[in-house]
């Protein structure tokens, strides 16, 4: 069978087709925010189109061979009713997180998060854009900006669901919110999320996402969010990928800081055939501190990357970045992050680091530091390694008695500990480190209760 | 226990060890001496399986056994230890999970089940004893951040846990004030049994006056120039290694 080679022009036409065959049935189902920022989206999306490698952003990786293909797209909630709880059991013990699922982009409707603080909003996207129209128009769009770069167009042109979380002034979400993504169904699917996160001054909350494929069907999912912290607010927010090897997920997560505020992310990269993760950090105000931390593992064919861009707007604000990679096979990889210091941003500490083990002859890693400085006074740094299991400590773990193969496990496991000690979440620390043992050791990293391959 | 024949290692094409016949016996301590780039260090690593130490001739029998065929790992199991002069800092292993995997693969090899948290904590304990590591190894690295005197008792600690049948000790001395050098020849000597053997490889004679060897042998250019009893490292002490280097132009 002769394969057409499809152009980012071409891929970027059908989208197009897709959503004017869809238009009606999506601004049906939408409510009015989400609507008003369509027609620009649209605009942006068509001058934009799919980012292709010319893109500097996109250098390292070819979105196009990931986004094409026969995938069907749902545009209203629950298709099929399924009794979620049923197929997936999650085993983080729901005792000590609220849990809410979303479903292939939309947010489940049995959901119900029980004993949240009063105040506390935890919701379906387009429901809040409805019930909270005050608070939603505030923040929705505003830091996501659809001009520079098509999938973020993409995303907004699409946007009908995802959860919307909203921690008013001075208030705090003492357990974790844990929110499970599940791509199931009995087609391949292209998925819209889009997601909201509104944590006022001097508050607090550690959200926890977790992406999982519950069947062996392809998905490409464009996910989006943005997260606003308030002064002095306090966000945690960690993010586990694992998905089959089918399916592309695309990420970006806008976060938009003000004075004195701290966000540290922490994503763990376990599976997924395509997974891109698009890193968007203003620092508003002064005394802010951005944490962005990252874990990637990737073998067989997968490509993992990552694109950090930190934008020091206001003086005396810190960042630090680190992100590590592990990869086997012809697995591929690329690091691209960049920090922006303005003029006026004097008094920034910026920080970038990014190591990765390559285990075999074929597996690729780029990495590339960005840094743009305007200030005079700050003090910047970035480093970069990509190298191999050090061969020191193999013979010294190995002339203890301790085999070849459980040697490396600990040296790779070591390695990634750097980034899972991180994780301030201690009961989603402690699965990432079993999740994280099993996948280095090769077999399938997925939760203990649930029935599906992924992979 | 160890009978070392005719051994030639090369490292990269370059020949270092040019011919060493050595015997070690139960209940015995060697002693190896020798100036900077006789080859000591290469002996040693060649004997414990390094990677890329190429033997190009010469047999190894280890308890009675074909030592070269064997993977490092393998040779640890059955009871060789290495106590390297420069030891290795691994960050993110911690020191107790090392040792317990390490004891662990000892046990296994042997058909015994793990050990249980309890004795092995016991264990530990009693062995950091042994040889004065009295810092609280919880949550370490391995060797991270430990000082140069820390490592070395480490490295005793590390054979004490282990118990080996043949230990190779690779200029343990080296960088330890005196205090520490009697702890850890101390520690060494508290090992010895009648069933077990010791090889010390220094460059200095005091070591040898806390451990004492019942050999002692001289290795110049890869090969073993002189061999006699715990004297001949006193006369190495007073008339230096150009006696040496004189004897073998």
């Amino acid at each position: 069978m002769n394969e057409t080679i499809l152009t980012p022009q071409d891929i970027s036409a059908e989208w197009l087709r897709l959503y004017r065959d869809n238009s009606d049935i999506l601004t049906k189902n939408s409510g009015e925010i989400l609507n008003s920022q369509r027609a620009k989206a649209l605009d942006d999306f068509m001058r934009l189109g799919i980012p292709s490698t010319k893109n500097e952003a996109y250098r390292y990786t070819r979105v196009e061979d990931y986004l094409k293909g026969n995938y069907d797209a749902e545009f209203t909630n629950d298709p099929f009713k399924v009794d979620l709880r049923e197929i997936f059991k999650c085993d983080i013990p729901e005792l000590d997180t609220h849990v809410v699922l979303v479903l292939n982009g939309f947010y489940y409707t049995d959901n119900n998060p029980a004993g949240l603080p009063d105040g506390i909003i935890v919701c379906g996207l387009n429901e809040a854009s409805v019930k909270y129209p005050d608070i939603f128009r505030q923040h929705y769009g505003k830091y996501a900006g659809t001009e520079t770069d098509g999938l973020v167009a993409l995303n907004t042109l699409f946007a009908n669901d995802g959860v919307f979380v909203y921690v008013p002034d001075g208030m705090s979400l003492e357990r974790p919110l844990q929110i499970i993504n599940l791509s199931f169904s009995l087609r391949n699917l292209r998925i819209t999320r889009r997601n909201l996160f509104v944590t006022g001054d001097n508050s607090s909350c550690s959200i926890v996402l977790c992406d999982h494929t519950l069947c062996a069907h392809s998905y490409i999912t464009n996910s989006l969010t943005e997260i606003y912290a308030g002064r002095n607010a306090r966000v945690d927010f960690s993010r586990m990928q694992n998905e089959n090897s089918l399916s592309s997920q695309i990420t970006h997560a806008f976060i938009h800081q003000e004075e004195s505020s701290k966000v540290t992310s922490n994503t763990i990269s376990l599976h997924g055939g395509l997974i891109r993760n698009n890193f968007f950090v203003r620092l508003n105000g002064t005394g802010c501190e951005s944490n962005l931390y990252g874990l990637f593992l990737g073998d067989d064919n997968q490509h993992i990357a990552n694109f950090t861009l930190i934008h020091h707007a206001m003086p005396q604000c810190t960042s630090n970045q680190l992100f590590k990679g592990i990869l086997d096979d012809n697995a591929t990889g690329s690091f691209n992050g960049k920090i922006y210091v303005s003029r006026d941003a004097q008094k920034t500490l910026a920080y970038q680091k990014n190591n990765n083990i390559l285990l075999s002859p074929a597996a690729r890693m780029n990495t590339k530091p960005h840094l743009e400085i305007y200030a005079d006074d700050v003090k910047c740094s970035h480093g970069a390694t990509v190298g191999r299991l050090d061969t020191e400590a193999m013979f010294y773990l190995r002339s203890r008695g301790i085999g070849e193969k459980e040697a490396r496990q600990l040296l790779m496991y070591a390695f990634a500990d750097e980034i899972i000690s991180k994780i301030s979440v201690s009961i989603l620390r402690e699965r990432i480190i079993g999740l994280v043992d099993k996948r280095l050791r090769g077999e399938l990293a997925r939760c203990n209760n649930c029935d599906v391959r992924c992979g | 226990m160890l009978i070392i024949k005719d051994l030639h290692v090369s490292i990269g094409g370059k020949e270092i060890i040019k011919g060493i016949n050595l015997e070690v016996k139960a209940g015995e301590v060697h002693a190896i001496m020798g100036p900077n780039g006789s080859g000591k260090s290469t002996l040693a690593a060649a004997l414990a399986g390094r990677e890329n130490f190429e033997v190009t001739k010469g047999h190894v029998s280890y308890l009675g056994e074909n030592l070269l065929e064997m993977p490092a790992e393998e040779r640890a199991r059955k009871g060789l230890f290495l106590g390297f002069q420069y030891p290795v800092e691994i960050p993110g292993v911690s020191l107790v999970n090392f040792m317990k995997t390490a004891v662990n693969e000892h046990r296994k090899f042997k058909g015994l089940d793990p050990i249980s948290a309890s004795d092995f904590l016991k264990m530990m304990r009693e062995k950091q004893d042994l040889v004065g590591l009295h810092t609280n190894l919880t949550n370490r690295s391995v060797n991270e951040g430990f000082s140069g005197g820390e490592k070395k008792r480490n490295e005793i600690f590390q054979m004490a846990m282990l118990n080996p049948v043949l230990a190779i000790l690779d200029e343990t001395d080296s960088g330890l004030d005196i205090d520490a050098l009697k702890i850890v020849a101390n520690g060494v000597n508290k090992l010895r049994t009648k069933d077990n053997a010791t090889i010390v490889i220094t460059h200095y004679q005091r070591l040898l006056d806390f451990i004492i060897p019942d050999f002692v042998h001289v290795l110049y250019k890869g090969r073993i120039v002189k061999s006699s009893g715990k004297e001949l490292a006193m006369e190495l002490e007073e008339k230096g290694y150009d006696w040496i280097r004189e004897e073998n132009k």
